[in-house]
């Protein structure tokens, strides 16, 4: 009952309170470290968006959350919306950035640094809320730029030339991404004369003008996903990233476009959507499955295998679209395809993060992460080498991991609408992904001449805390294997009733 | 209706001059430019749409012109400062090659 009265302050709220702390941050400069009032933050998130989920799960309420900012409906003003989907990606993004944000309390031990990088970091956070929540064509271009230059502004943290110019890089196909974005938003404004997406969802046809706006946008997105042959800018914008930094990058923000690109493709502008384009996503997908697993294997440096493994991750999302378009049905009931994306999406994030943290502690410990100079560290850093083997668990798919899960999903999506060509490139892509994963574990693990090497690598130890933060993000990978009834549950219901 | 017409021609036309701009151009600061350009491009366009409905000139588009202006300047400040950092870090590699 009282939960019904706050829910619709909920929305707000959540949007709300990453831009208060980052405000905070920004005065407390001087404060150093801040652990406590950043966990806290990090604490609020979570149960905002805990409160969100249980009040669009329980069995009376509505399944979709709106909120109309100061009064003014559409067309005029600006909506927040909130569905089951939208719900678990802020939860998602809630709980990565509680450990994320403890972690970063002990890994920016640099004063300046760290006074740069909280307002930051909240920002990003306030960006992502921004873009989930957002029921707004103009509104998300705001969002994504904020995500946008507040991620350039957090790579170039580390201030050496090839973090430099990984940031300007990034911030050039970001600015382009976004201007495609608001040229094809300008195109539909043109022909509907509105930015409210649910009204847009019901006035747009199927005519050149909404094609030509729906390829602008969605190239635009796709810049911002890197999907191959758009993902030129990620590996050394990730790679050369802070730690804490990369785990959000990799984790969220890509996943941000690409929770957009699920919104336009089908929910907004299914009218303007063809079977060919949507199998054309497929294709895309698969190539970057197979290319990012090639180069995750060839690469010499860890955080670079991570960050080239992000792209074929990236590429088994965009599967979603040729296996929702075919089975049109499919993925509004439990078992689809929209579910099981959701899945990956949330899989991913926390095993990516959880391996981002794992790289890191490695590299704090060593001082660098060419991956043949790591030979036989198993015995010295055990946390760390079993965090990274439980999170590539969860990415190569193994059971009982929740990757397991969404790749199980997915190929019963693929055979039950007939496409097994897409279960051939799941299942293939999952063997890739175990050769680079092994490779390294294979390395970390050879004990031939693991004295001498210790003896000359001078390790300096890891603390405690920042280990079991990758830890626990494994961890929760492998748990969301084990109940993933609440969530499938969660989306079929508001998948049911926007049909 | 022929004014807003190549209004939005213009339009499309600057976005797809800065867009040709940004991949040939080799130097930053021509690359920024031509960001800039397209941007400009998109505001024209989104000019031209106020004037596209049946009488009264319609305010939106100006409101979103103005919040575009502030992202672009923004996003060109944090690529100058970005270019700039570079170059020092280079100049400064010159000048003592040991380092």
């Amino acid at each position: 009952m009282t939960l019904q009265f706050i829910a619709p302050y909920l929305l707000p709220a959540i949007v709300t309170v990453p831009l208060l702390a980052a405000i905070c941050n920004f005065l407390m400069a001087s404060h150093h470290p801040r652990l406590a009032l950043n966990a806290l933050f990090g604490l609020a998130q979570v149960l905002l968006a805990g409160l969100l989920l249980i009040a669009l799960s329980l069995p009376d309420t509505v399944v979709e959350m709106r909120y109309i900012l100061a009064g003014w409906s559409a067309p005029l003003g600006i909506e927040l919306i909130a569905d089951g989907l939208a719900a678990i990606l802020l939860m998602t993004t809630a709980v990565l950035y509680l450990v994320l944000s403890v972690y970063s309390a002990l890994y920016f031990t640099d004063k300046n640094k760290g006074a740069r990088f909280w307002p930051l970091w909240w920002l990003l956070a306030t960006g992502l809320n921004g873009v989930f929540l957002a029921g707004d064509a103009f509104n998300i271009y705001v969002t994504l730029e904020i995500i946008g230059l507040a991620s350039v502004a957090l790579i170039a943290l580390s201030g050496d030339r090839a973090a430099l110019v990984a940031a300007l890089r990034y911030a050039l196909v970001g600015l382009l991404g976004s201007l495609c974005y608001l040229l094809g938003v300008a195109l539909l404004y043109r022909a509907y004369g509105t930015l409210d997406l649910a009204q847009l969802a019901s006035l747009a046809e199927a005519n050149p003008l909404t094609w030509a706006a729906l390829s602008l946008i969605s190239v635009g997105l796709l810049l911002k996903t890197a999907l191959l042959p758009l993902h030129f800018w990620l590996p050394p914008a990730h790679a050369s990233a802070p730690v804490p930094v990369s785990a959000v990058l990799s984790g969220l923000v890509v996943k941000a476009s690409f929770y957009l690109m699920v919104r336009f493709w089908l929910d907004i502008l299914p009218v303007a959507t063809t079977t060919l384009a949507l199998q054309l996503l497929g294709v895309l997908g698969t190539a970057a499955i197979f290319w990012g697993c090639i180069s995750a294997y060839r690469a010499h440096r860890l955080k670079v295998m991570v960050a080239y493994s992000t792209v074929a991750q990236v590429g088994y999302l965009f599967l979603l679209f040729p296996l929702s378009a075919t089975s049109i049905d499919a993925w509004k009931v439990s078992g689809g395809a929209l579910a099981a994306i959701v899945y990956f999406v949330v899989a991913h994030a926390l095993a990516k993060s959880a391996m981002f943290i794992a790289a890191g502690n490695i590299m704090f410990s060593y001082r660098h992460d060419d991956i043949d100079g790591l030979r036989g560290i198993a015995r010295e850093q055990p946390l760390d080498v079993f965090t990274f083997a439980i999170a590539g668990a969860s990415l190569i798919g193994l059971p009982p991991s929740a990757g397991f899960i969404a790749k199980w999903l997915l190929l019963g999506g693929a055979i039950s609408s007939g496409q097994w060509w897409w279960a051939a490139a799941i299942l293939f892509g999952g063997l890739l992904a175990a050769a680079y994963i092994f490779r390294f574990l294979n390395v970390v693990f050879d004990q031939s001449q693991a004295a001498e090497l210790s003896a000359q690598r001078h390790a300096r130890p890891v603390p405690l805390t920042m280990a079991l933060c990758g830890l626990a993000l494994a961890v929760m990978a492998i748990l969301m294997g084990f109940n993933a009834g609440w969530m499938l549950e969660l989306l079929s219901v508001s998948a049911a009733v926007s049909a | 209706m022929t004014q807003e017409l190549i209004y939005s021609v213009t339009g499309i036309a600057l976005f797809a001059i800065g867009l040709f701009g940004l991949i040939v151009a080799g130097h930053i600061v021509r690359k920024l430019v031509a960001i800039n350009m397209m941007g400009i491009g998109v505001f024209m366009l989104f000019l031209a749409t106020a004037l596209h409905g049946p009488d009264t000139v319609d305010p939106i588009p100006h409101a979103l012109v103005l919040t575009g202006i502030v992202v672009a300047v923004a996003g060109t400040c944090l690529c100058l400062w970005l270019a700039i950092s570079i170059s020092k870090l280079d100049n400064e590699k010159r000048k003592n090659p040991q380092q």
